[in-house]
């Protein structure tokens, strides 16, 4: 076994100094019953090359988002990464490294963590950033969580632009707290209004910026609202890259800022490893989940970054912890940072312009094909698209016709059959005006 | 792994190093180069990636347009990738040494998985695509489930958690959905005092009530004590095993015999699964539910601090309650059931699961094979093992072995002189070995946990035996000026604690101007 250095001949030294007659007698504790003599049915070892060719077997049955035109996004978006960024990342001492207990040894780390915190603290206009949650969606209930601490109350308003996996994720790690959820109804046209949801039992108001749909709406007025009634304001952007070009969410008021951080540094991968961002307001960040990196010095007075406000945490508060997260997502963390860090505040601003553009161009060429029109009069690199007949079934046909189209509503809205001929499309700076002529000549043929 | 309260450094004491060299003109110390933050190096116009302009169109974000400038510092290629090498020199990893962080498993990460987990095939497909252009994705996530399956001996695994803790929280949803589907809504959860701080956490976010059960004489959970904390309000037991100890819980039939004597249910926390993968069935424990920490036992890399991957195996009595989305076999091949769950107690995240994970999983999985896999166990026992005997005559474990995959020992042997258990971790750095576990689980004073795995060769195990009984004797030598020095040869020295948390700066700001002179 080419990963296991031990040799039989080691196997037997070592256990003539450990003075134990077999390696069976160092399970003794088990159970007799449950030590299993035989080995279980499954594959036995295989080398490289085998396990390669099972593995590449499986992924050519995929197709690839790059390999043809692609327009889906609904929380997940293909962007380009730069070569450096996979390089660095796969660096042995940033990839098999443990979480920065020790300091001394993990300077590396920790330093990225500090400027990862201080890019996303900036980008969304808020205080201070955490060190990376599982993905936007439990980033967003981890805020309704610290959002009840923060106010004492149970009672959530989710908006009808959230996403509806990132409600469903709120409603399930919330539910067993004894939070009561109001979930508005989807907001296909960006015209909600949840003035009269709030009132003084208000914990807090969710709404994603730009919302499920794709619609751009300003929520100062929203925050005001918040502020008069005890509620906070949690804005999830799940397209991190609509952040160079729209005003942050902390300049409108937001208390707490969670995000998607996949676009910047990390591919698909079909749903994981994602990144999710944590950022309040400096008052909140006790009741913050999550690692934190902090500044200090060392013995010398050099300056230095350790995991800091620990007494939030599970491994030192246990039950009375901000949040059970311990293993987070540092390495896509560190992916963003890197691909953050080489675009720059211009690039990332020319990023999304160039992401914004594309959205326009692609707009605009759909509303010429006959029998379909655009929802939107706002939004950034996403939009929805009414079709004449049922989204999900055009989208197979185009799909057998290697062309990705967009996410149906009908996949995340199941229930809402007025919702049917609804189809949310993204474009984004992969995508070419090739990509964008084959939609609109397979809806011409589809509608 | 955790540190505890009383193994938090304070202020460090003693900043003079005898003997160290006079400072370089650069700052640098050879291969230690010193790196600024990115704020620190930045210039107007330079970028690290070249963009076209963007085309010309009408804007249509209506009034929330971004209208001040976005305060990022601006780097060439070159400079960013120099940053980023120089960081990724100040730290440790398992790819330069052995790792002995107990509880973490830091097994050999192999580089096949990396190079499957970046196929287009599977890094480049979204997670809302069709379903007939994701079979093959489907299918590898069936894969490794059934792999789970047939290895803990469990019917039904959720393969969406994101890592251990999130996984933790799945498994007692699930709990908690059963009993409320059966009109039985209980109040309790026991967890050991030996418990990782994410069990308890855990409970307490499922609005459990935390109830605490002591350890034995012999490092394993009170049996009695537990008993007597048993009753009709108990949701569930939340035990590790191998234990934080790193011993075999051997009551662990009598355990689950009792808690589902009164109805609750046998939550094991599997981070310790490197003892047993490929020999011991939990499924053979009584356990109802647990969660395997892919980034562990099948040797996804931590990443610095992750991500991670936490399925979940599920008894029958729990199976229904499992969370969407799953994947299922359907009449035109592999599809995923993401609405309509029936019990399904709801949803713990955006999309499928860590596939990135599942990918690696599967590499490694797959490499060891049924054979390999059970020889990962015996190899991981057997390097403890090893350990402990090695340091016969200098410090005794904790508790009496044989161990498991890790073996503790604590600060019982050289308290008396002053020296800490912080101070041997912060010793071994010198050595050139990352430090072990320290001050955890809380229930061993001044604990030292040591889990080797099974990647090590007998030549590094007997370094690290070496340099350790060297330390250990120390130690006991009263030798603690020499202690509270170290580490002299990282890339810092000790760190400041105490003030990065009474004045927390956790982000840079631009230095402020000085003040002009009057
Ligand atoms: C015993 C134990 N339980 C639970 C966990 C939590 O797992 P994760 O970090 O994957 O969330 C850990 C990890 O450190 C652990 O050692």
């Amino acid at each position: 076994m080419r990963y296991l250095p031990l040799t039989d001949v080691d196997r037997s030294a070592m256990l003539g100094d450990i003075g134990a007659p077999s390696i069976e007698d160092l399970f003794r504790d088990v159970p007799v019953a449950a030590r299993r003599a035989r080995l279980f049915d499954l594959p036995l070892h295989a080398g490289e090359l085998e396990v390669e060719r099972h593995l590449s077997a499986l992924a050519a049955r995929n197709i690839a988002a790059g390999s043809v035109p692609s327009f889906l996004g609904a929380g997940a978006y293909r962007h380009h990464v730069p070569a450096a960024v996979d390089h660095l990342i796969q660096r042995s001492e940033f990839l098999t490294s443990y979480t920065p207990y020790q300091p001394e040894i993990s300077q590396g780390t920790l330093q990225y963590l500090f400027e990862f915190q201080t890019q996303v603290a900036t980008i969304t206009g808020m205080d201070v950033a955490n060190a990376s949650m599982y993905d936007g969606s439990t980033a967003c209930a981890e805020a309704v969580l610290m959002a009840g601490r923060v106010t004492k109350r149970r009672r959530i308003v989710l908006s009808g632009g959230l996403h509806p996996h990132y409600r469903d994720v709120v409603k399930t790690m919330t539910g067993s707290a004894g939070f009561t959820v109001d979930v508005a109804a989807a907001d296909v046209f960006g015209e909600e209004d949840l003035a009269a949801s709030i009132d003084k039992t208000t914990a807090c108001v969710v709404v994603q910026y730009p919302s499920f749909f794709g619609h751009v709406r300003d929520y100062a007025t929203l925050s005001a609202q918040c502020r008069d009634n005890g509620a906070l304001l949690i804005v999830a952007v799940t397209e991190i890259v609509s952040l160079g070009a729209l005003k942050p969410p902390g300049d409108m008021g937001a208390d707490i800022v969670v995000a998607e951080g996949q676009s910047l540094g990390n591919g698909l991968n079909f749903g994981g490893p994602y990144l999710g961002l944590f950022t309040a307001c400096t008052q909140y960040v006790r009741q913050m989940p999550g690692r934190l990196c902090g500044e200090t010095v060392d013995a010398d007075g050099k300056r230095g970054y350790v995991l800091t406000l620990s007494t939030r945490e599970q491994h030192i508060r246990r039950e009375k912890a901000t949040s059970n997260i311990c293993t987070n997502s540092g390495l896509c963390a560190l992916a963003f940072c890197i691909h953050l860090t080489l675009l720059g505040g211009d690039g990332f601003g020319k990023l999304a312009a160039i992401n914004h553009a594309n959205a326009v161009m692609l707009a605009d060429r759909l509303s010429g094909v006959k029998g379909v029109s655009v929802i939107n009069r706002t939004f950034f690199n996403e939009f929805t698209v009414r079709l004449r007949s049922p989204a999900a079934p055009i989208v197979e046909t185009l799909a057998a016709r290697r062309i990705l189209a967009g996410v149906p509503i009908s996949r995340v809205y199941p229930e809402r059959a007025d919702l049917a001929d609804l189809l949310l499309v993204a474009a984004t700076e992969v995508t070419t005006t090739a990509d964008m002529e084959a939609l609109v000549g397979g809806l011409k043929e589809g509608v | 792994m955790a540190m505890s309260r009383d193994g938090r450094p304070t202020i460090p004491r003693n900043s003079s190093v005898a003997g160290m060299p006079a400072p370089t003109f650069t700052g640098h110390r050879g291969l230690q180069l010193e790196e600024p933050l990115i704020f620190e190096q930045g210039q107007p116009g330079r970028s690290g990636v070249d963009l076209p302009d963007p085309p010309k169109v009408e804007h249509r974000m209506g009034t929330s347009v971004r209208t001040r400038p976005i305060e990022l510092p601006g780097l060439a290629e070159p400079q960013v990738v120099r940053h980023f090498v120089r960081l990724s020199q100040k730290n440790y990893s398992i790819d330069a040494n052995l790792y002995p962080l107990g509880s973490c498993t830091m097994k050999h990460n192999p580089r096949l998985n990396e190079k499957m987990a970046r196929l287009p095939g599977f890094g480049d497909i979204h997670p809302l695509q069709p379903i007939t252009t994701v079979q093959g994705a489907l299918a590898l996530i069936d894969e490794v489930a059934h792999w789970l399956k047939t290895l803990s001996g469990m019917p039904a695994v959720a393969m969406s958690p994101g890592a251990g803790a999130h996984g933790e929280l799945c498994g007692l949803m699930a709990i908690r959905a059963a009993h409320v589907a059966r009109g039985d809504a209980r109040r309790r959860v026991l967890v050991p005092d030996s418990a990782h701080g994410t069990n308890p956490a855990t409970a307490a976010l499922c609005n459990y009530e935390v109830d605490g059960v002591p350890a034995n004489k012999r490092g394993r959970i009170d049996l009695a004590a537990l008993k007597a904390k048993l009753g009709g309000d108990v949701a569930a037991i939340m035990l590790t095993n191998p234990n934080t100890c790193g011993l075999f819980e051997d009551q662990i039939l009598e355990v689950a015999d009792a808690i589902h004597g009164v109805g609750g249910f046998f939550y094991c926390d599997g981070a310790n699964f490197n003892a047993l993968v490929g020999r011991v069935r939990p499924g053979d424990l009584g356990i109802d539910t647990m969660h395997i920490n892919l980034h562990k036992t099948f040797s996804t890399p931590h990443g610095g601090g992750g991500p991670g991957a936490g399925p979940v195996v599920f008894s029958a009595p729990l199976a229904p309650f499992a969370p969407l989305p799953y994947v299922v076999h359907g009449p035109d091949g592999f599809a995923l059931k993401e609405h309509d769950g029936g019990q399904a107690f709801g949803r713990l995240k955006a999309f499928h699961g860590q596939m990135g994970m599942f990918v690696r999983a599967l590499a490694y999985m797959r490499s060891h094979g049924a054979d390999g896999l059970r020889q990962v166990a015996e190899d991981a026992v057997l390097a403890a093992n090893y350990i402990l005997a090695g340091m016969r005559g200098v410090i005794d474990p904790t508790y009496p072995g044989p161990c498991m995959h890790e073996v503790m020992f604590d600060d019982s042997s050289f308290k008396s002189s002053g020296v800490t258990t912080l101070d041997i971790a912060k010793a071994l750095i010198d050595e050139g070995f990352h430090p072990m576990t320290i001050y955890f689980p809380l229930i061993v004073h001044g604990a030292m946990l040591i889990e080797p795995t099974e990647t090590e060769s007998k030549e590094s195990l007997d370094l690290f035996i070496g340099a350790l009984r060297a330390l250990i004797t120390r130690a006991k030598a009263r030798d603690s000026a020499g202690f509270q020095a170290a580490p002299r040869f990282a890339p810092v020295r000790r760190l400041d604690e105490t003030r990065a948390a009474r004045q927390p700066v956790l982000r840079w700001s631009p230095p402020q101007p000085k003040q002009a002179a009057e």
